[in-house]
């Protein structure tokens, strides 16, 4: 590998070793293009530049023979395509429906806010119809109310369910697997934990559906079927794997110097294991659990299945629970294209790239340096 | 590893008589915590054979579904394992290439330490954690909304052929999500195989790129496929990603060109477990899918755990 080349490459083969380079960075051009391309739909939310206001200036229906082609597309808030597929009667009913929309609407105090603006993106608002202040996603109602604390907390409480039903269990058996297994055991555990993540996500979906659900209302004893407890045990199922892997890769790679030394100290096996092996691979366990963190938090067919769906803020794990990719998942197909509704989905997704992103690199600086210093470069 | 199975009964602690609760204690959590995990993952594949294998028929995995795809009797998944399987294929066709040669620069090219080798690292461990409904929303604002309607407007005007929902862009969206899987079987594939053997190659007088055709690449074969068969499995039970790039509720066809949309067994999972008027009614035909769905991306991963072992086995015979 470090070798120097032996003979002076053939023009072709200098080529084709360039091409090499090029494709190597792909994978660099994707995770550019992923955070571009998801949030450049997400911009004009980012920028002020959504209106979801309902009354708007709307003009007499005669108007339509004096504006401009372009003016007459934006006014109806159409693309260039749309627009050049609608014939003159269309038009005029477009125009009709516009102004019959704001007669309605402006009966409501609320019609005039602009909801995608980030206050009322994010904090509380008194809302017509309500006794307080509150946090509401209810984008398809009249008023299209867009607060996304509701579906934060949602991931959020499901996440924090998966992980403390998963991260003791992935632990425990990375410990007994990489400490206190015999090599033959350890040979077949090891591929048959992993074999967890192989089932897909659609399977866990549907498995939390038809037979958790049913299993821990009984235990239980609540109301509704699905809630946040159901979903965060299923997406438990999901995280057990990657927290696993890597808390056994991090506990395997503390040198045997360590072990011998203790355990030639006369200290027993689970000794060497609790008081010598774990601290030393804190880091990597750390990092593990920042990882299922991750996973947690983007994962979508479990909690799409199994956590109710209701966007509601509440601190109980038995209360239905929507979460940031539930919603994305069961809204954007019934968005408009270009939308208000359609651009604030794209920007959850932009905070969920975000926020997986930086655990992903926490993550990673950890592990790197834990391997460095375990390999003694330091 | 063989030499630390040789050594490791020497390593035994020094045994005292006494019965050491503490001990007992932790080695007794672990040791659960373990059987629990595998418990669980019995019991989930367990519950789907047992109660798919009883409606599973060979009618079902060989006829089409109608329009009414909750009528037990009439039921079959056909289409849907045809379109997951086309999307599947064309997605190692577009994966394979890109990672496989990736995976040569990080081992054969790159240096180590340089800057941006950890750039291109870093960048695939992070491809790895992107969440699959980001991907989603990535190949419908890239492939769909950016690439589709740019090749729309230069090739058909005004019609609407690729800037829409479809095969090759559900596939394109599954081959930048399993990239990282298969760059990270290759390497280390390519990793495990002995420096001798390209040392040689160049000692006698092969360019660099010769040895990697000739010596290095047809070694690594079976951490190729390793890594071919994992994407497969990940990727065919994906439903996030393709939900707005190509899976469609119902087609009365089955898909001929890679601009049409197809049916997938996770979607039609997906479908028959939340959309269903009676769903004790539509059971039996929810769990023989589950089951198709399961004998698919399991079998692969099954069959990935033993080309590796193998793989281990040979590649520790020649050094």
């Amino acid at each position: 590998m470090g070798l120097k080349r032996g003979h002076q490459a053939h023009p072709i083969e200098w080529l084709v070793e360039r091409g090499i380079f090029l494709v190597a960075t792909t994978a660099i051009l994707m995770v550019f293009l992923i955070f571009v391309f998801v949030a450049r739909e997400a911009l004009p939310v980012f920028l002020g530049q959504t209106n979801s206001s309902l009354v708007q200036e709307v003009l007499p229906v005669e108007k339509m023979n004096t504006l401009t082609p372009v003016e007459l597309q934006k006014y109806l808030g159409l693309s260039a395509k749309q627009y050049r597929e609608l014939d003159r009667e269309s038009i005029r009913a477009l125009m009709e429906v516009k102004i019959e929309g704001a007669t309605e609407a402006s009966h409501d105090k609320d019609a005039g806010l602009n909801t995608t603006a980030w206050r009322y993106l994010i904090g509380p608002h008194q809302w017509t119809g309500y006794e307080r202040p509150a946090y509401i996603w209810q984008p398809v109602s009249q008023i299209h109310k867009y607060n996304i604390v509701p579906l934060l907390i949602g991931s959020l409480k499901v996440t924090l369910v998966a992980l403390l039903f998963s991260v003791p269990l992935a632990l425990g058996a990375a410990i007994y697997v990489s400490q206190l297994a015999s090599t033959r055991a350890r040979e077949w555990l090891k591929p048959s934990i992993e074999l967890l993540a192989g089932i897909p996500s659609v399977v866990l979906g549907f498995f939390a559906l038809l037979v958790l659900a049913t299993l821990l209302q009984k235990l239980f004893g609540y109301q509704g079927r699905l809630n946040a407890l159901v979903a965060g045990v299923a997406l438990g199922l999901a995280v057990i794997p990657v927290v696993f892997s890597i808390a056994e890769d991090a506990l395997s790679s503390v040198p045997r110097s360590y072990t011998q030394a203790a355990l030639a100290l006369g200290s027993s096996r689970w000794q060497t294991a609790w008081q010598i092996v774990l601290p030393a691979a804190l880091p990597g366990v750390f990092a593990a659990v920042v990882l299922g963190f991750g996973r947690a938090m983007g994962e979508t067919m479990v909690v799409l299945m199994a956590s109710g769906n209701a966007s509601i803020v509440s601190g109980s794990i038995f209360d239905s629970t929507r979460t940031i990719t539930a919603t994305i998942a069961a809204e954007l197909a019934e968005t408009v294209f270009g939308g208000h509704h359609y651009r604030v989905l794209f920007m959850l997704g932009t905070l969920l790239f975000i926020i997986t992103f930086v655990s992903n690199l926490a993550a990673g600086q950890v592990i790197t340096h834990l391997k460095s210093r375990m390999e003694g470069k330091r | 590893m063989s030499a630390t199975a040789s050594t490791a009964p020497a390593l035994r602690p020094f045994r005292s008589r006494r019965f050491d609760l503490a001990s007992f204690v932790f080695s007794g959590l672990t040791g659960l915590a373990t059987f629990l995990i595998i418990a669980i993952l019995l019991v989930i594949l367990g519950n789907v054979i047992y109660s798919g294998g009883a409606s599973l028929s060979w009618r079902f995995i060989t006829s089409g579904t109608e329009s009414d795809m909750f009528d037990v009797r009439k039921a079959g998944v056909l289409p849907m394992i045809i379109g997951t399987t086309a999307r599947v294929l064309l997605m190692t066709i577009f994966v394979l290439p890109v990672g496989v040669i990736t995976a040569i620069y990080l081992t054969e090219y790159a240096a180590s330490t340089s800057r941006f080798t950890r750039v291109i690292r870093s960048a695939i461990n992070n491809l790895a954690g992107v969440p699959s409904i980001v991907f989603g929303l990535f190949g419908l604002g890239f492939f769909i909304n950016f690439i589709g309607q740019h090749l729309d407007g230069v090739l058909h005007g005004t019609d609407t052929v690729w800037g829409k929902p479809a095969l090759v862009w559900a596939s394109l969206t599954l081959a930048v999500m399993t990239l990282p899987v298969v760059v990270v079987a290759t390497e280390e594939s390519l990793r495990a195989i002995p420096s001798g053997l390209r040392e040689a190659s160049l000692a006698l007088g092969a360019t660099k790129l010769q040895t990697i055709a000739k010596i290095v690449l047809p070694q690594a074969l079976p951490g190729i496929l390793t890594g071919a068969i994992l994407a497969i499995s990940r990727a065919a039970g994906e439903v996030a990603p393709i939900l707005f790039t190509g899976a469609a509720y119902y087609m009365a066809d089955l898909p001929t060109r890679l601009s049409d949309q197809f049916m997938d067994l996770g979607y039609h999972v997906f479908i028959l477990s939340t959309q269903s008027p009676d769903i004790e009614k539509t059971r039996p035909i929810l769990y023989a899918t589950v089951l198709v769905l399961l004998l698919l991306t399991i079998a692969l991963n099954v069959v990935a755990i033993f080309v590796r072992a193998r793989m281990r086995r040979n590649l520790r015979m020649l050094q």
